[in-house]
């Protein structure tokens, strides 16, 4: 009994084991597939179909004939047309700048105060790291509508610029790229933060005492030994805000108005005002094509930092 | 490592809080304004609270959206420490590649692009199946709960990594079952991460305008879309003061959570203080046996290592 129970215990349990993984990965699995892949294959028809002026507004992709024949209809009029409007390259282009320009400053802020907070005693370490994750709790959209405050025409800074006697009128603030900029890099500054921290936190500082020893300055130091230890981090917060804020809605949208052309706007104001399904998908796509290596480079860092 | 930070880091450190900080301030500033006109000071008054509270329609908003949220919640959590298990802990699989894009791609997919093609498949799945027959609260928990279950999966996975699989294993060596071993063992080791991903879930969802406003139908409106028809036409008192509220809430919830995990940090501090002053092997031992005994205590003591820094470094 004692020999034979628990071998056959292990076979029932490597079964077991092996029905209950089935489940565990098949119900993530089918929802992703469902909720999150089918969309795009769905994106990607419309976007070859043609615009119609119908409920759904565009032609179906297969159509099956009197003679039961299958026919796919495949248009590239909508890229054609993106190609050729000169508009949405414009925007793509531009909305790249932007959101390079942005994560550029994002970096420039976020590095040092991601430094400054490694350096600090435990315990203010922990505090501080708490101020900069609250504001990613509360409400992004109110953010965004906190510096509508501060930039309008008879906003606080303004008030404040007048009341100094620094201006005599308004200076225009909002509906401009400079408030884009400041919206994406005051909302995205925690994603900068963060991950700069989570690598800076591993570093052994015992290097610096060593390139110190060595007869470097503090610069050099940073220059030759900090800086290139902290690529990583570098690298995966400049994603974390590069990606989201290149498709951004919200803050080209409230801070940027029609001044500034920015592809998620256009995309939004191509579905909800043009109606135009087709084109907005194929917006979406090019979107996608455009961030496709950024993202599968997130994602190899991502794979990294969990496997090694 | 020079011991006091520059003044240069100092500074960009004040300046970074102060850029981050006052605009929050002045909103709550100005939602205690008597005048309709936002930055124009009528002095002081709570009178955009009472319109607040008294408005039907931000009620039926925010009940709305606290719905969605709680739902998405508890299903993004469920799945996605599925998820997270599947990554973390079945190692080959078939479309196992395919598993780990779709979990990680929704984390940096612009929202326009999720949004758009959500509606576009229902709208496919509607005309093909007659289901969703209408949008609304289901098609918006749906889709939050697709991005949500992404985040919570990577949170799952970086605790599963950070715990290692020993105590499991041991489990099994002493004849526990694979569904056991994940009720007794695994689930209560994941408890603060359990935690973490429904909180993270319930804010992305309370968060959300541009997916919700892409899959919404008529008459469903989430109360980020009520905020956003009002502020695009302008500065609106009553909004300041329902971000006032919004700001107050989150803080007192991230001070009793920041306070819990402080105490939790010392008191980690203090153990390992006496178990380094101790005989250093003894103390090895005794947190061994203590470790394998110890499952619904205290474990997070032991086991919560950089539990704040490390996870939503992540996202």
């Amino acid at each position: 009994m004692a020999q034979a129970l628990p071998h056959r215990m292990t076979r029932l349990t490597r079964k077991l084991q092996f029905s209950l993984n089935g489940v565990i990965i098949a119900i993530p699995f089918y929802w992703l597939l469902i909720f999150f892949l089918a969309p795009f294959v769905i994106i990607f028809k419309i976007s070859v179909a043609e615009s119609l002026i119908a409920s759904p507004p565009f032609s179906p992709l297969f159509d099956i004939a009197h003679n039961g024949a299958l026919s796919v209809h495949l248009v590239f009029d909508n890229y054609a047309y993106l190609w050729e409007d000169s508009l949405y390259i414009k925007t793509y282009v531009n909305s790249i700048r932007i959101s390079t320009i942005s994560t550029v400053l994002c970096l420039l802020l976020g590095y040092p105060i991601a430094y400054a907070i490694v350096r600090s005693a435990p315990t203010t370490r922990f505090v501080l790291l708490m101020l900069i994750i609250l504001p990613f709790w509360t409400s992004f959209l109110l953010r965004i509508y906190a510096w509508m405050g501060l930039l309008a025409d008879q906003g606080t800074i303004n008030n404040i610029l007048i009341y100094l006697g620094l201006i005599n009128r308004p200076i225009r603030l909002m509906y401009s790229e400079f408030a884009v900029h400041i919206g994406i890099v005051y909302s995205y500054l925690p994603f900068m933060i963060l991950p700069l921290y989570a690598n800076m936190e591993k570093l052994d500082h015992t290097i610096h005492e060593a390139a110190a020893d060595l007869g470097a300055r503090p610069f050099t130091t940073f220059l030759t030994v900090t800086l290139p230890l902290t690529i990583p981090g570098i690298t995966a917060g400049s994603l974390l805000v590069f990606i989201p804020a290149t498709g951004e809605f919200v803050i080209p949208d409230l801070l940027g108005g029609g001044n500034v052309l920015m592809i998620g706007r256009v995309l939004y104001n191509e579905f909800n005002a043009n109606h135009d399904w087709p084109v907005a998908s194929a917006v979406a796509i090019v979107l996608l094509l455009v961030l496709v290596i950024p993202m599968m480079l997130y994602q190899h860092i991502q794979s990294k930092e969990t496997n090694g | 490592m020079g011991k006091k930070p520059s003044v240069f880091l100092f500074s960009m450190l004040c300046f970074g809080l102060a850029f981050l900080y006052i605009p929050m301030a002045m909103l709550v500033v100005y939602s205690f304004n008597h005048s309709k006109l936002v930055p124009v000071w009528g002095g002081f008054s709570i009178r955009w609270y009472r319109v607040l509270f008294e408005s039907e329609e931000i009620w039926s908003a925010l009940m709305l959206s606290l719905k969605i949220a709680l739902l998405n919640a508890t299903f993004a959590t469920v799945l996605g420490t599925l998820a997270g298990l599947t990554l973390a802990r079945i190692g080959r699989f078939k479309g196992r590649t395919l598993f780990t894009g779709m979990i990680t791609a929704p984390l940096v997919m612009p929202e326009v692009i999720t949004g758009l093609s959500l509606l576009l498949l229902f709208i496919s799945l509607n005309s093909i199946i007659g289901w969703p027959s209408e949008r609304g609260m289901t098609t918006i928990t749906i889709a939050h709960i697709t991005f949500s279950m992404a985040y919570v999966a990577i949170i799952i996975r970086a605790r599963l990594a950070g715990i290692g699989q020993h105590l499991e294993e041991a489990a099994q060596d002493l004849g526990g079952k694979p569904f056991r071993v994940l009720l007794d063992i695994t689930l209560p080791l994941l408890a603060p991460a359990l935690v973490a991903g429904w909180l993270l879930a319930f804010t992305l969802s309370l968060d959300d305008l541009v997916i919700a406003s892409f899959v919404s139908g008529p008459g469903a409106n989430t109360l980020p879309m009520l905020i956003y028809s009002r502020v695009r036409l302008g500065l609106r008192p009553d909004i300041n003061a329902l971000a006032t509220i919004i700001i107050l809430v989150v803080a007192v919830g991230v001070f009793i959570a920041g306070w819990l995990l402080l105490r939790q940090q010392q008191q980690r501090d203090r153990n390992l203080q006496i178990a380094t002053t101790n005989n250093s092997d003894l103390s090895r031992l005794n947190n061994k046996d203590h470790h394998s005994h110890d499952r619904s205590g205290d474990l997070p003591q032991h086991q919560g290592d950089t539990g704040t820094p490390e996870r939503p470094s992540r996202r």
